[in-house]
């Protein structure tokens, strides 16, 4: 452990004592654990047959056994698959739409000197300095007939000023001169946005994107103002019921129809193989976008 | 100034020889050609712009209107043209409501807890983070404790009540052991801490992004000069990590103040049952169940305006403190 972290230590700086450096790595693996140890037995427990959970008495810490059975319940055609495909879906199709209106607006509003591009850069930026208010937000989507509709997910939060301050900066930084002489030798501004522009943006609108993305998938309060059709509830909105709430789990509503009469897994199992599922998506991506993370947080807080 | 500089004013704003770009210098006023001309020239820029100052305009700049209903006997069947105004009637109304200035209460209370024990943490763990040689090492550290960031609330609550919950890991092996289970996740008296834990735990690693570049930022000269002159480890860190951090400290403390009123939301609508409304109750929390699930549209209303008003003083305030100390703020361009 110790030749982990002391390679590359600078020639001045002391060595720190055997002391400090055993405190050290205790809290850094702390920490670790702290973060790493619930999501583990969550995993564990939602891959644990009915034996390991009943003889565990609840959540299961070492490993006895594997089952897949509360995955095969959860996906057997009943309330979290429908889930899983309305977050899926609305995190897509939203994603998409967030993202097009933000690159677009990022490029269109990046060319120093171009008209009007000053006042409706300043009404993007008005938005940082304050909220509509939930109540007349509310009122207005239901006024235009969005209640129950899986717009309401998506149109309201689309445009995230932040993000589009960052792409935009990220836009301005790129060297000008490759879009100029394509723009003397006549090619369109949308054939200068997606060849030229965007492939030396790859980085940033990973990261816009994955931002976006995440925000939609883990939305809930959206959901729970806009969405009263509970054939219509993401993910998010099962877990809670579900899992949060512990409401108990009839067979006939979770599970779907097909598993109906065959063994099923213990409740307990079945909960955490719904945060599972809430939870891999994030896990997946994430780790594909990191390496951009500093890029984009630092461009935002400095040129934001 | 003709009409080709004008044309490629992008490259003309520039310091010509290729050096680096120099962002938002204000191109020179000039008296260009027609506004005619400049449609002709900027048309497909603004085709661009378009849906997103849309999408914020119906949904941003409508609804704000749409606060006009706090001074309304709103009633959703009557909307907002046929409903009676009222004038301030609704304010009196809400300013005498004890459950409102419970809400204020409990929103500046976990604020400035928030202020006092979160804020310091993604700069200790910056540091400690920082101080990890291997390369290696770091990013793995790092990827670990970014990632709750991207949970929700509701997954965040779930994994807390799993473990620390009357049902969860640690109470369930206490009762194995014959000792009574946990009630922190349900105990009044618990909530500050059972809150602020969940803050720290979600999101003090990504608070460390920022804190880190400042970190790098720093010369190291500076730190082998003071290691050279027989500074030990802990006076480097308090004449020269501290020091170095300053700027973003100040920044971030006082947009943080600027933004005092918004604590957060999820996690409190979620937990509010099991804690109860006397503590969990913010104002976010109170204008939905106000609003919602009594159907008291106009107090909802009243609280969802002084709040978006106070805010926006609070902000405006914060960043002339920004200003006046020689940062950025939000809003201040190049």
């Amino acid at each position: 452990m110790s030749t982990l972290f002391d390679n590359r230590r600078p020639v001045w700086a002391e060595r720190p004592s055997l002391p400090a450096r055993a405190a050290k790595n205790t809290v850094l693996a702390a920490i670790a654990a702290a973060v790493v140890f619930p999501i583990y037995v969550v995993v564990l427990t939602s891959l644990s047959p009915a034996s390991a959970v009943n003889g565990a008495g609840g959540l299961v810490v070492v490993p006895q056994g594997i089952s897949f059975q509360a995955y095969a319940d959860l996906f057997g055609g009943g309330v979290v698959t429908r889930a899983v495909l309305v977050s899926l879906g609305v995190t897509a199709v939203g994603t998409l739409v967030s993202l097009t209106a933000t690159v677009l607006a990022a490029y269109g509003l990046s060319r120093p000197g171009s008209l009007w591009h000053r006042p409706l850069l300043f009404t993007i930026l008005l938005t940082f300095l304050f909220a509509p208010g939930m109540i007349p937000l509310y009122l207005l989507v239901s006024e235009v007939g969005l209640i129950d509709s899986y717009w309401s997910l998506i149109l309201p939060t689309a445009v995230n000023a932040f993000n589009l301050v960052v792409m935009r900066a990220f836009f301005m930084n790129l060297p000008g001169e490759i879009a100029d002489s394509a723009r003397v030798d006549g090619a369109s501004e949308w054939t200068i946005l997606t060849r030229l522009v965007l492939p030396m943006s790859k980085g940033v609108t990973a990261v816009v994107g994955l931002f976006y993305a995440v925000g939609y998938w883990n939305a809930f309060f959206n959901a729970i103002l806009y969405i009263n059709d509970n054939a219509k509830w993401p993910l998010q909105l099962v877990l809670r019921q579900y899992v949060q709430q512990g409401q108990q789990l009839s067979s006939s509503s979770v599970v779907g129809d097909a598993v109906q009469g065959t063994a099923s897994a213990p409740n307990l199992a079945i909960q955490m193989a719904i945060v599972v599922v809430a939870l891999v998506p994030v896990t997946v991506v994430y780790p594909l976008v990191q390496k951009h993370f500093t890029k984009g947080v630092i461009i935002g807080a400095v040129k934001g | 100034m003709n009409t080709a500089v004008t044309e490629r004013s992008r490259g003309a704003a520039r310091p010509s020889g290729g050096s680096p770009p120099e962002r938002g210098r204000r191109p020179p006023r000039r008296r260009g050609p027609s506004l005619g001309a400049r449609l002709r020239r900027d048309w497909q820029l603004l085709l661009m712009a378009l849906p997103a100052i849309g999408l914020l305009a119906v949904f941003h700049y409508v609804p704000t209107l749409g606060n006009v209903i706090a001074f309304q006997e709103y009633n959703p069947w009557d909307g907002i043209l046929g409903s009676p105004w009222v004038g301030l009637t609704q304010f009196e109304r809400l300013l005498t409501d004890p459950r409102f200035w419970n809400a204020v209460g409990n929103t500046l209370v976990i604020a400035s807890v928030q202020l006092v024990f979160f804020f310091p943490v993604p700069i200790a763990l910056a540091i400690l983070l920082d101080s990890v040689l291997s390369r290696r090492m770091r990013l793995v550290l790092q990827s670990i404790v970014y990632m709750p960031h991207f949970f929700s609330w509701v997954l965040v609550v779930t994994l807390f009540q799993q473990i620390l919950g009357g049902a969860g890991l640690v109470s369930q092996m206490l009762r194995q052991n014959g000792y009574a289970p946990l009630e922190i996740m349900t105990d009044p008296d618990a909530f500050l801490l059972v809150v602020t834990s969940q803050m720290i735990w979600k999101d003090a690693g990504w608070g460390t992004i920022i804190f880190l570049a400042a970190l790098a930022a720093i010369d190291q000269n500076l730190y082998e000069s003071a290691a050279v002159d027989g500074a030990g480890r802990w006076r480097r860190l308090w004449h020269i990590t501290l020091p170095g951090l300053r700027p973003v400290i100040v920044l971030l403390l006082i947009l943080k103040l600027g933004d005092i009123l918004n604590v957060g939301f999820e996690q409190f609508f979620l937990q509010r049952d099991a804690f109860g409304s006397g503590v969990s109750e913010v104002l976010d929390t109170f204008i939905y169940h106000q609003s919602l699930v009594t159907g008291n549209f106009g107090a909802g209303a009243v609280a969802g305006l002084l709040k978006g008003v106070v805010g926006l003083v609070l902000i405006l305030a914060a960043n002339k403190l920004a200003h006046m100390m020689g940062e950025n703020g939000i809003y201040r361009r190049a």
